[in-house]
């Protein structure tokens, strides 16, 4: 059953990826169903920005799907809800009214909230719980927004929301953007709203969370392309400022809780809220330039942003099923109890290698280029005569510098604890390598990650074409000899494949400088040296918590370590020790700031509320009829 | 064609020859400031020769990773050589700017930071956890500085750097170079290891960050991850001198030109040497975590520089 459905999948994923990509080519189509739904009925069309989106979900699902085979090929449960889950995000980005929206974004929550919960023990509970009340908040907010869109402008049906809304009064299209940019955002994962995020993505089987993070979190994104480039026309210059330092935000934020997480799938989860940040801070410049009349530089914006969309669906879906493979052989996610997976696991030591290498932006892979086309676009922000926002995008340069810095310290971690030196636990120890299908999904997206880094000119030119469809402007970028992209005349330029061919040549020269000396390139095998110790043991090995120690101190107006220690000595004298408990938690900024004030609040309204709820049927018909009563009096 | 590979060639040849040298100049200028004789500067090569004709011991415990790390290294130095403006303000690699520099630079701290916790001792562990904090914090001042010089020059390429700020030598004279010079040579002594963030000369467990990183390394192992530091520091030196002095990098690719270039370069790094090492004899090495509010200084002058460019366009 479970394979059956996984094998369908993958053939839908792929014929998906070829519609998509035909519809990014320009082949677009529109479809109606008007018969089988109220409110405007069912309507689907193709455009380039939605073949995009549809090529990524269809492009994901099928290394996804073939990992799945070997994942969960023999469970029963959850496989339905995972072909229903791919089919909605299919569908997102291909609705074109608010009816077809709306039953393919609840689709997609319900899908995903049922595949959260699927282990049914109390930490999934308690995810799905914090993951459907932000979804719901998050839909309430995008009805919200759509429903005020659509009684302003007459109609149902986006098309005509872009014609009619630049005639709109700028307020009103404010309070909409605001509407549907909190909406979005919730789904994308950005702080303030990412608490679901850290709880889902761990909960959930691992191929699901490859597809939560890899590309649902992305329809967020559309969703807020869909709506500050399509819908509602050009804005003014302060929802680009919002954007931006969102995005500087959610980055920085995001990659500092990664950095102390020992939960290998939750570091994960908290990394892609940092890359939810890089591609926010790509789209508030794109805002920011489009509302001051440097077109070009928003396209380039644009692209650079869309480019991180695909990059980031490629090496976080290899990495969560590289966690996924790590999890399945050992049983634990958590870093303190992995380690020399390297010899043990070494297809998925090597995929995990690969995703980490391409997320922590280290060149020539795919991850490096989304960011330095961001950098170049931010960097060109002196065009602008507006010092405040030239101040702005300095920050939100700093915040990207510093986020790629900390993405390397992150992975380092993640990979030298969990996969290097001596294994950590016995399940550690007695790791085997995942079966077939996983290391086949995990091979498909590595090279994706790489043909992505290699192939950037190709790349950037089919999301350029994507991108000038929503900001009509010439492209600032030219594609040179040797591939290499050349931004605004001579500002910057790159070319990834001969980055790649000179490395590889550099690497290969003095193995080569050996051979042809003759020499043989030997090595004696020692144990590792230990100022006189008589064994090693994993318990010498650095832990991941003392990796992340560091950053703790550095940035603890951040985190706000408190540190417990806890010693029993025995009673006739103190230098006997008996017990020693250590412990370091730390506790988050935005928690204590908002969510535990939110959480406190929102008890004591419902505390309040508690008044006028008595329990009694008849009491409650009395307040239906009061309403109705008002109701009727004020139509 | 022939012309990029002779200069590519070139390039490489002058950091990687040049580097040991630089490190060997830097510890007799030293030891003469303190009043000892010292080496002699030729001693890191006698170094290099003899580490790489000793058989590395590997322990038991490390994989690939470790291995291939001090090759990784010298390609990444050798890459970045290449597109670096150390001869010419036209490198080889010409498209690459410093965004491209500074993540090459991060390669190699990607895998030397891994290959300190693949042996498993806690020694390696504690150094790449602290070499990788100091290059995660000097990432955002690096930018932030090239960026001030960018706006100035228009582009971020290297060579248009340096050649723009060349032809206008005001450029180079208004505040916002200064603070830019200054934060990014706080940041080179934080990235190549140098006082006050980590001392190269000592093997003491509590302070250490680079040299506990590679403690387990040996032989000729030893040998390429020494040579790769060196010609970090070089290539550091060189941006520095070249970037924020930018007079005499010739553009022509004639050999004249390119000989003045190399003896203007040799002359400029000559100072910034002695700078060096008067800044080594007469302060101490920071706390480990006193260098975090050193590196913010230098990120607030960045970021001053910056501002300063805004305001006084």
């Amino acid at each position: 059953m479970g394979v059956a459905v996984y094998v369908v999948t993958a053939v839908l994923g792929t014929a998906a990826a070829v519609a998509g990509m035909a519809g990014m080519l320009g082949h677009g189509w529109h479809a109606s169903l008007a018969w089988l739904v109220p409110l405007g009925g069912l309507a689907l069309e193709m455009d380039r920005l939605a073949g995009l989106f549809v090529a990524l979900v269809g492009a994901t699902s099928v290394p996804v799907s073939v990992y799945a085979v070997g994942y969960a090929g023999r469970e029963r449960r959850g496989a339905l809800a995972y072909l229903v889950f791919v089919g909605a995000m299919l569908l997102v980005p291909l609705a074109s009214n608010i009816m077809t929206f709306a039953i393919a974004w609840e689709l997609m929550s319900l899908a995903s909230y049922v595949l959260v919960v699927q282990r049914r023990d109390g930490a999934s509970a308690h995810a799905g719980w914090v993951y459907a009340i932000m979804t719901h908040a998050g839909l309430g907010c995008l009805l919200a927004g759509m429903l005020l869109l659509g009684g302003w402008t007459g109609s149902a049906r986006f098309a005509e929301w872009a014609l009619a809304a630049p005639g709109l009064d700028p307020t009103a299209r404010s309070i909409v953007w605001v509407l549907l940019a909190v909406g979005f955002l919730a789904k994308a994962g950005a702080m303030p709203l990412h608490v679901w995020l850290p709880l889902a993505h761990p909960a959930a089987p691992s191929h699901v969370s490859a597809l939560m993070s890899g590309v649902m979190i992305k329809l967020g994104v559309y969703g807020l392309v869909r709506a500050s480039f399509g819908w509602l026309g050009p804005g003014p210059t302060w929802w680009g400022t919002v954007l931006l330092l969102l995005g500087a935000a959610a980055a920085v934020g995001g990659v500092l809780y990664a950095l102390t997480d020992r939960d290998l799938k939750r570091l994960l989860a908290y990394s892609s809220i940092e890359n939810i940040g890089i591609i926010l801070i790509g789209l508030g410049a794109a805002l920011a330039f489009r509302s001051t009349a440097a077109e070009a530089l928003a396209l380039l914006s644009l692209t650079a942003a869309l480019y991180h969309v695909v990059n980031h669906a490629a090496f976080k879906s290899l990495l969560f099923m590289a966690a996924g493979s790590v999890l399945h052989a050992t049983g634990t996610r958590d870093l303190e109890a992995l380690g020399g997976l390297v010899k043990r696991m070494p297809w998925t030591a090597a995929a995990f290698f690969t995703g980490a290498a391409a997320i922590a932006a280290l060149p020539p892979l795919n991850g490096f280029v989304s960011e330095w086309l961001t950098f170049q676009a931010l960097l060109q922000n002196v065009r602008l005569p507006v010092p405040g926002l030239n101040l702005v995008f300095t920050v939100a340069i700093a915040a990207l510098a510093l986020t790629g810095g900390l993405a390397v310290a992150c992975f380092v971690k993640a990979y030298g604890v969990g996969f290097l030196a001596l294994p950590r636990s016995e399940a550690a120890a007695a790791a085997h390598e995942a079966p077939v299908p996983m290391r086949a999904g995990m091979a498909l997206a590595a090279l994706a990650c790489l043909a992505l880094g290699v192939g950037a000119a190709t790349a950037v030119e089919r999301l350029g074409a994507v991108a000038v469809t929503l900001v009509p402007a010439a492209s600032p970028i030219a594609i040179g000899p040797w591939r290499t992209l050349e931004v605004s005349e001579g500002f910057a330029s790159l070319s990834t494949a001969a980055v790649a061919i000179a490395l590889a040549g550099a690497l290969a020269l003095p193995l080569v400088a050996l051979a042809l000396a003759g020499a043989r390139p030997r090595v004696r095998r020692y144990e590792t040296w230990g100022c006189g110790r008589l064994l090693q043991t994993a318990r010498m090995e650095y832990t991941a918590t003392a990796f992340a120690n560091p950053f703790t101190r550095i940035f603890d107006f951040f985190y706000r370590p408190v540190k417990r220690l806890d010693i029993d000595t025995h009673p006739e004298s103190r230098f006997f020790v008996q017990r020693i408990a250590y412990d370091n938690p730390t506790r988050f900024v935005i928690d204590d700031w908002l969510y535990r004030p939110a959480g406190l609040a929102l008890r004591a309204l419902a505390h309040r509320a508690a008044a006028i709820q008595s329990g009694s049927p008849n009491l409650y018909l009395a307040y239906v009829l009061a309403v109705l009563l008002l109701l009727l009096v004020l139509a | 064609m022939i012309s990029d590979v002779v200069m590519a060639t070139l390039h490489v040849l002058a950091i990687a020859l040049g580097a040991p040298l630089l490190v060997g100049i830097l510890r007799t200028l030293k030891a003469r400031l303190v009043g000892r004789r010292g080496p002699s500067p030729w001693q890191p090569y006698r170094d290099l020769r003899k580490l790489f004709g000793k058989t590395p011991v590997v322990s038991t415990t490390t994989s690939w990773v470790f291995r291939a790390t001090p090759y990784v290294l010298v390609a990444t130095m050798v890459v970045a050589a290449m597109a670096a403006p150390v001869l010419s303000s036209r490198p080889p690699l010409a498209f690459a700017g410093i965004i491209m520099l500074m993540y090459l630079f991060l390669l190699g701290t990607f895998f030397l930071t891994l290959a300190g916790l693949d042996a498993g001792s806690a020694f390696g562990g504690m150094g790449s956890s602290r070499e990788v904090a100091v290059a995660a914090l000097a990432e955002p001042t690096v930018i932030l500085a090239v960026f001030a010089l960018s706006l100035q020059a228009n582009t971020t390429n290297l060579g248009g750097v340096v050649d723009r700020l060349a032809d206008n030598p005001l450029l180079a004279a208004n505040p916002s170079h200064l603070l830019a010079f200054a934060a990014f040579f706080i940041v080179m002594l934080a990235e190549t290891g140098r006082l006050p963030v980590d001392n190269p000369a000592t093997h003491l467990e509590l302070t250490m960050i680079h040299e506990a990183m590679v403690l387990e390394y040996s032989g000729r192992h030893l040998a390429l991850v020494e040579w790769a530091s060196a010609m970090k520091l070089l290539l550091f030196l060189t941006l520095l001198a070249n970037l924020f002095f930018p007079w005499g990098v010739p553009q022509a690719l004639a050999p004249r030109p390119l000989l003045i270039g190399a003896a203007v370069l040799a002359g400029k790094l000559a100072i910034l040497a002695v700078g060096i090492a008067v800044l080594e004899t007469s302060i101490a090495k920071l706390r480990l975590f006193r260098v975090p509010e050193l590196l913010a200084g230098s990120f607030a002058l960045a970021l001053l520089s910056v501002t300063a460019v805004f305001l006084l366009r």
